[in-house]
């Protein structure tokens, strides 16, 4: 999975280079997380803006990540969902468990507030 | 007239096949002609439930063996349209797995259960040696 990843004080933002996030690359996405948690970063925004599908794996990555984060005190923040994605979180009931945002800027400031 | 549109199609059982099979259901979608509803709204669904039938079949029926295959049959009239995934795995209680409650954290357990919520009629079968788990939609 290609992903875009840069940091702006405490807050990492990984930005999905893909299409889809499905079976096949949400596990890459699972261990990026993983690997950032390890290094102390816990205050994530995912950009799904280019993502124009996603299955249960790919909302399960997102889950994971988000229970990681919360479980160091950190938080993991949606923002660009394309409306066929969002759908799928109203579908699963998941947009109550996220936080989503428009675009990165009210994502990145409701870490501040 | 009812014409039908036949789509079969085996690819091995590797999860890089999902986009293909997923975009295929996407175009069936867009060339049903007696389909009233959102078409857009259809594509989504039918890609995805293919994407979550394909990966359940590749991971859990048939164990991930990337030397299996996996057979996709589509079949569309102009009453309903029907996907047949087979499986050469041991089969599986695929009602007992729908019913399963999953709360709202969980990381798993939603594949199934997505395609229970889409389509209008899901069934488990044995064939032979495989096992075909049959989606329908009805599109009248």
């Amino acid at each position: 999975m290609q992903l875009n990843i840069t940091e702006q004080e405490d807050i990492v933002q990984i930005s999905i280079d893909e299409e889809r996030m499905d079976a096949h690359n949400s596990g890459d996405l699972k261990e990026q997380m993983l690997q950032l948690f390890d290094e102390g970063k816990c205050n994530l925004i995912i950009d799904l803006g280019k993502v124009r599908f996603i299955d249960s794996s790919g909302l399960g990555a997102l889950v994971s990540g988000f229970k990681n984060a919360s479980a160091r005190e950190g938080s993991l923040k949606l923002c660009c969902l394309q409306p066929q994605v969002r759908s799928m979180f109203e579908l699963t009931r998941l947009h109550r468990v996220f936080e989503i945002f428009n675009n990165t800027d009210e994502a990145l400031k409701s870490f501040q507030a | 007239m009812d014409r039908r549109v036949e789509i079969d199609i085996t690819v091995p059982n590797q999860t890089k096949y999902l986009g293909m099979v997923g975009r295929i259901g996407e175009s069936m979608a867009h060339s049903l002609k007696s389909y009233q509803g959102n078409r857009r709204e259809l594509a989504y669904h039918l890609n995805l439930v293919l994407t979550e039938a394909l990966a359940n079949a590749i991971r859990h029926a048939n164990a991930g063996d990337p030397d299996k295959d996996v057979r996709i049959l589509i079949t569309a009239s102009d009453q309903d349209l029907i996907i047949d995934v087979f499986d050469q795995g041991q089969g599986f209680d695929i009602e007992a797995v729908a019913k399963v409650r999953t709360r709202l954290k969980d990381e798993g357990g939603r594949g199934i259960q997505l395609i229970y919520k889409l389509m209008d009629k899901v069934e488990y079968l044995r064939e032979g040696n495989s096992n075909i788990l049959r989606m329908t939609k009805y599109l009248r």
